[in-house]
């Protein structure tokens, strides 16, 4: 049992951190609800018990997946390039203004447009990263910095250049139709997109994991000098890594375009790109795990929305109950007196120093 | 004799599982000098710093004369009367010699400015009292290591410490240094004052110490008078078997020069001359030991071999081709190997797994990887074979390095290091803080190599290893050669010594070799 527990402390300690964050949840709804009950269904079990809640939790996830894996990939080279947010919103209008202005039949045009966007975005994630290894300027001001660039180049562009004056309010053109990602099961907004993300958690894992440039981010990630001693090529990690970041962030925000909304319409940036952090987090950077982190997240954010709607109990008190449950999950302190007590069990029982 | 410390069946056991000491019970008598021996990760420091407050343990007791003490922290510890040195001194570089005395005991002038003139007071107050010289005026960065020991030592002196704990404090010290030293611990004994001191160096215990307690696998073998044990006893229980102490055979006629340095010279960001135009060769087949005190330019010379640092002016040439201003790949593809001297910072990347650390420099090579897929089966097999063949205490080439002691990291290193099929070898402080036993086995694998008809490049501020490996010996001091030995047979520490102080100095010193 015990080397269980040591074996997988960290699988556990995710698990306890979030019961735990149910359970202060539970709590706070008591607090503020008339009909506590009620409302705490409607959180847990909202996101699951219809069709269209749960097609809404997957849709979430895609994006979120997609930052998610970008952001993990610049944390593993160690680069705290948080540029996600900008990546996925620039590429997505850039995409956008390639997709409305090009007409080609959908096997060249979604491929095309995605690649565009995710152009856009390597590029985005790029300059921070070459910023930093050229100059050693903190890639973590360039990128909170450039997010702003890309959010008002990409409004500037939409609204100025592509916008819909048809639609009645701030979108961009509709995109051709041979520019959508196909939604694929009726009643839902389920779309290739969301296919494409799982895809993409594969490919970095892979990538991360089995090839020589993830395994030369990943020990620049352990230790910088010890990779350069080594002889691999610090500079070009540095910005490889964040290049990849806005790559992925790109191609997020581009299927999140095509798949649902089939045009641009985010005057406010969405977000994605944050919630790509902590999903990293929560993941503790691994492709695979980051799945998991991310229809979490979505399901908090979804439970959050059905609950705002259907009970008295006000949205900000979920983003308080989501904060809770990442706080715990991130602190690695947490439970880990635990840890130590079990180790100094088991190192008596065996006896024999180690 | 009287017990001043006592420890009783003390069980330390780290976070992450190793268990550092085991039942293991020390007696100090008042006014002694009492050296703790052992091989590194036998759990000395540990105890020490159980003793000092520093770590608390899980089962044990300590008595202080006699009675039973629960020190949670350092500052208890000093409270009660106990000193501690640590082996990294521990000292303010930028603040004065006075000003470190009294830090945190500050004199006052008014209620917020230190009263500089009364810490001075204070400090030649108490270097007077005890014999023990120090600038009171002169800042930290500014004075050498052995004055520096001296101000730590002062310091716990200051806060009344009856007893006073040394973590290898002659480590960082010349032959020389280390002779006053010795007289310092003679001085504090005679004021009536306990020392318990930790080291590898059998010597110097025979020498200066009046009770030794051996510790092993985190135990303590035995404590008997220093007088009852021979060093050759000592090494006996530290390690448990017997290890020689003899020079390694000489090797064959050494061949053509492999490593070539000439006019060497680096200046660095403050301006200040590092390296001064070095110039050296290194032939095949043997070994090239500069011996020096730590800072006089080692450090900076062995990044600009190794391609880590670009040289300001000179040339570096492996096999005649110039390698100056080569990435450290290109360095390594010319053939040279480096064995870094600090295996935690360059050496290892201590979360990632024993294969992935091997690999580092050859990844990329066929047999490790397929275009850009790594073949992880292969290199977990190759990996497999260097475990067994530099005997590293790992349980699979999966386990995190950071889960393995300092010797088997460092064998990690080495293994990496001499399995690249080098013809230069750079070996910088290449058995630094490892145990007896695998400091003995990367010596041999150092013969080995020249052996083999490879150009080995040492340094280390551990004179006996330059002594007991290199064919010759190189002197640097504030950054050039200051002595050349062509015949090390003769030679002791005594001889490097003046000129590792730079008290003595050889004009326009080349280790050229003239064919």
């Amino acid at each position: 049992m015990e080397k269980f527990v040591l074996k997988y402390f960290n699988l556990l300690r995710t698990i306890i951190a979030v019961l735990i964050g149910i359970v202060i949840s539970v709590f706070l709804v008591y607090l503020v609800s008339k009909d506590p009950g009620f409302s705490l269904q409607q959180f847990l079990l909202g996101p699951l018990l219809s069709r269209s809640r749960f097609s809404n939790m997957v849709e979430m996830a895609s994006p979120i997946m997609m930052c998610g894996l970008a952001i993990a990939v610049a944390f593993q080279a160690r680069q705290f390039n948080v540029g996600a947010e900008g990546a996925l919103y620039l590429g997505a209008a850039v995409g956008t203004a390639f997709a409305v202005s090009t007409a080609l039949p959908a096997f060249l045009h979604i491929p095309l447009t995605l690649l565009v966007a995710a152009g856009v975005g390597a590029a985005w994630g790029m300059v921070p990263g070459l910023l930093k290894a050229k100059w050693n300027a903190s890639e973590l001001v360039a990128s909170l910095m450039f997010n702003y660039v890309a959010y008002y180049l990409g409004l500037y562009l939409i609204n100025f250049h592509f916008r819909d004056k048809k639609a009645g309010y701030l979108v961009s053109y509709q995109l051709p139709q041979s520019a959508w990602l196909e939604q694929f099961i009726p009643d839902t907004r389920m779309h290739w997109g969301i296919l494409l993300s799982l895809a993409l958690a594969v490919v970095v894992y892979l990538f991360l994991y089995h090839t020589t440039t993830g395994y030369e981010i990943r020990m620049t990630g352990y230790n910088e000098k010890f990779a350069r001693f080594g002889g691999i090529n610090v500079f070009k990690v540095v910005v490889l890594s964040q290049l990849v970041m806005g790559l992925l962030a790109g191609i997020g925000g581009m299927s999140e375009v095509m798949g649902i909304h089939r045009r641009f319409n985010w005057q406010a940036s969405p977000g994605y790109g944050w919630d790509g952090v902590v999903v990293a987090i929560i993941g503790r950077n691994h492709p695979l795990l980051i799945i998991a982190a991310s229809f979490f997240l979505a399901y908090l954010r979804v439970g959050g929305q059905v609950l705002n709607l259907m009970s008295d109990v006000p949205a900000e008190m979920v983003t308080v109950i989501q904060s809770i449950i990442i706080l715990l999950i991130t602190a690695e302190a947490f439970l880990a007196q635990w840890r130590y007590r079990i180790t100094v069990r088991q190192a008596e029982r065996q006896g024999a120093p180690a | 004799m009287e017990a001043i410390l006592q420890a009783r069946d003390i069980l330390m056991i780290y976070p992450n599982g190793v268990v550092a000491n085991r039942g293991v019970s020390l007696e100090v008598e008042r006014n002694t000098i009492h050296a703790v021996v052992g091989e590194n990760g036998a759990g000395k420091s540990t105890l020490m710093k159980i003793l000092f407050g520093m770590l608390q343990p899980q089962e044990g007791q300590i008595l202080l004369r006699g009675r039973r003490v629960h020190m949670r922290s350092s500052h208890e510890a000093i409270r009660l009367g106990i000193g501690m040195v640590h082996q990294h001194l521990m000292l303010a570089q930028d603040l004065t010699v006075a000003e470190n005395m009294v830090l945190g005991v500050e004199p006052r002038w008014g209620r917020l400015f230190l009263d500089t003139r009364q810490a001075q007071q204070i400090t030649a107050g108490v270097s007077r009292e005890y014999g023990l010289a120090v600038p009171p005026e002169k800042k930290i960065k500014d004075l050498p290591i052995g004055v520096r020991q001296r101000v730590e030592i002062l310091k716990a002196l200051y806060r009344n410490a009856e007893l006073l704990i040394l973590d290898e404090p002659t480590s960082v010290l010349t032959p020389q240094e280390a002779e006053g030293f010795f007289n310092t611990l003679q001085e504090l004994k005679s004021h009536g004052k306990t020392i318990i001191f930790i080291s590898h160096k059998l010597k110097e215990v025979k020498r200066i110490a009046d009770r030794v307690t051996v510790m092993r696998d985190a135990r303590v073998i035995t404590t008997r008078a220093a007088a009852e044990l021979s060093e050759h006893d000592i090494a006996y229980l530290m390690v448990g078997r017997e290890i020689s102490f003899e020079r390694l055979p000489p090797p064959r006629a050494p061949g053509e020069t492999l490593l070539s340095v000439r006019g060497l010279t680096f200046v660095n960001e403050e301006n200040l001359r590092v390296l001064g135009g070095v110039s050296f060769d290194v032939r095949a087949g043997e070994i090239v030991g500069l011996a020096g005190v730590e800072g006089n330019g080692q450090t900076e010379l062995v990044r600009i071999l190794t391609g880590l640092l670009p040289a300001t002016s000179g040339t570096v040439a492996i096999r005649g081709q110039r390698v100056n201003g080569f990435s450290p790949r290109r360095i390594r593809q010319a053939g040279a190997a480096h064995i870094p001297e600090d295996r935690m910072e360059d050496g290892a990347a201590a979360e990632a797994s024993v294969q992935e650390n091997v690999i580092v420099d050859r990844y990329y090579q066929a047999g490790f990887s397929r275009g850009i897929s790594l073949l992880w089966t292969a290199i977990a097999r190759h990996t497999q074979e260097l475990i067994r063949r530099f005997n590293i205490l790992a349980r699979s080439p999966r386990t995190p390095v950071a889960a393995l002691s300092g010797g088997n990291i460092q064998k990690v290193v080495v293994a990496r290091e001499l399995s690249s099929d080098p013809e230069v070898v750079i070996a910088s402080q290449p058995t630094r803080g490892i145990d007896v036993g695998s400091e003995e086995m990367v010596h041999n694998l150092l013969a080995e190599a020249r052996d083999r008809g490879n150009a080995i490049f040492l340094t280390s501020a551990d004179l006996d290893e330059i002594l007991k490996l290199s064919n010759r010996i190189l002197v640097i001091y504030n950054g050039e050669l200051v002595a050349h030995f062509q015949d090390t047979t003769r030679l002791t520490g005594q001889d490097l010594g003046p000129y590792m102080l730079g008290v003595q100095k050889e004009e326009a010193v080349s280790g050229e070799v003239r064919p």
